[in-house]
C-alpha cells in the first residue's frame, strides 16, 4: 500500500479542514467503539481503572489520537519523517501490535459517517482510508 | 454454533427491519467498488464504472447493490443456522462467480458505514458490534464451500 496521490492529499485536507473542529469528539468516540467492539484491544488499556466509553480516559485518549492525526494531514507529503517520533514511540514504548492501527482506523471511519454522512462521500472514504493506511505504515516504521 | 445475546438478535432485527434496501444496498456496493476499486473485476459486463459519479449512477449496480443486501434477509431470519442457510449461495460464490472471498469482508465494511451513515448518533457502539458480528458470520458462512 499505498502512494497517496494530489488529488488523494487535497481530499484528506479539505474534509479535515471540515470535521477538524469536532476533533475531541470524533477522538473520544472512535476510541470508545474500538474498545466496544474489538474487546481485546482494551489489553492496552489495563491500566485505566473505568474503561466504559464515557470515561475520562477514554475521551482524553481520543483527544490525544485526533491530535496525532491532525498532526499527520499538516505532515502529509512526508509522513515517514513527519511521524517519526511517534513511531518510536508506538514501537519502543507502547509496543502496540500494528494490527489494531487498522481497528481504529476502521473505527474512525465509521464515527466520520455517523456525524458527516452528507461530507463522507465515497471519494472521500477512499482517500481518507489511504491516508490512515499511510498513517499506519508510518506508525509502523521504527517496530524493526 | 453462534450464540447470540437478546441484544444482538434484537439489534439486527431492529436494524434490517428498519432499512431501505433500494436506498442501502446500492450505496454499499458502491461504496465497495470506489474504495476497493479491485472488486470491480466482478462486474466487467456493467457498463461505466469509470469514476465515483459512474459508478452511484450505474443502474446495474443499484440494482445489483439491493439484490445482495435481500441476500441479507435468509440470515436475519436464520440467525440460529447461518452457515447452511448460506450453503448454496457459497457454493455458487466459488464454482459459479469465482469471487475471492476477502471481499466479503470489503462489502462488510463498506456495509457497516452506510448503515452508520444512515442511522448516525443511534449507531451506538454496542449497536456496531453486533452488526459487525452478524456480518462476519455470514461472511464465514460465504466462504465455508470454497476448497
Amino acid at each position: 500500500m499505498t502512494t497517496l496521490s494530489v488529488k488523494d492529499k487535497d481530499t484528506v485536507k479539505a474534509f479535515w479542514a471540515k470535521v477538524s473542529g469536532n476533533a475531541d469528539e470524533i477522538g473520544a468516540d472512535a476510541v470508545a467503539r474500538m474498545l466496544v467492539v474489538y474487546p481485546q484491544t482494551k489489553t492496552y488499556f489495563s491500566h485505566w481503572k473505568d474503561q466504559s466509553p464515557n470515561s475520562p480516559a477514554v475521551r482524553k485518549h481520543g483527544v490525544t489520537v485526533m491530535l496525532g492525526v491532525g498532526e499527520a494531514v499538516a505532515k502529509i507529503d512526508d509522513l515517514k519523517a513527519g511521524l517519526a517520533s511517534l513511531s518510536e514511540l508506538h514501537a519502543f514504548t507502547l509496543r502496540v501490535d500494528p494490527a489494531n492501527f487498522k481497528i481504529l482506523s476502521h473505527c474512525i471511519l465509521v464515527v466520520m459517517a455517523t456525524m458527516f454522512p452528507n461530507e463522507f462521500t465515497p471519494e472521500v472514504h477512499v482517500s481518507l482510508d489511504k491516508f490512515l493506511a499511510s498513517v499506519a505504515l508510518a506508525l509502523s516504521e521504527k517496530y524493526r | 454454533m453462534v450464540e447470540w445475546t437478546d441484544f444482538e438478535r434484537a439489534t439486527i432485527q431492529d436494524i434490517f427491519s428498519k432499512l431501505e434496501y433500494e436506498v442501502v444496498g446500492p450505496k454499499a456496493l458502491a461504496r465497495c467498488l470506489v474504495v476497493y476499486p479491485w472488486t470491480q473485476r466482478y462486474f466487467g459486463n456493467f457498463g461505466n464504472l469509470y469514476n465515483a459519479a459512474a459508478i452511484t449512477g450505474n443502474p446495474m449496480v443499484a440494482k445489483h447493490g439491493t439484490t445482495i443486501l435481500h441476500g441479507l434477509d435468509r440470515a436475519v431470519k436464520n440467525m440460529d443456522d447461518i452457515k447452511n442457510t448460506y450453503t448454496e449461495l457459497s457454493v455458487l460464490h466459488s464454482e459459479k462467480l469465482h469471487v475471492d472471498p476477502d471481499n466479503f469482508k470489503l462489502l462488510a465494511d463498506c456495509l457497516t458505514i452506510v448503515v452508520a451513515a444512515q442511522m448516525g448518533k443511534a449507531f451506538t457502539g454496542e449497536m456496531q458490534a453486533a452488526f459487525q458480528k452478524f456480518l462476519a458470520v455470514v461472511v464465514t458462512s460465504l466462504g465455508r464451500q470454497y476448497h
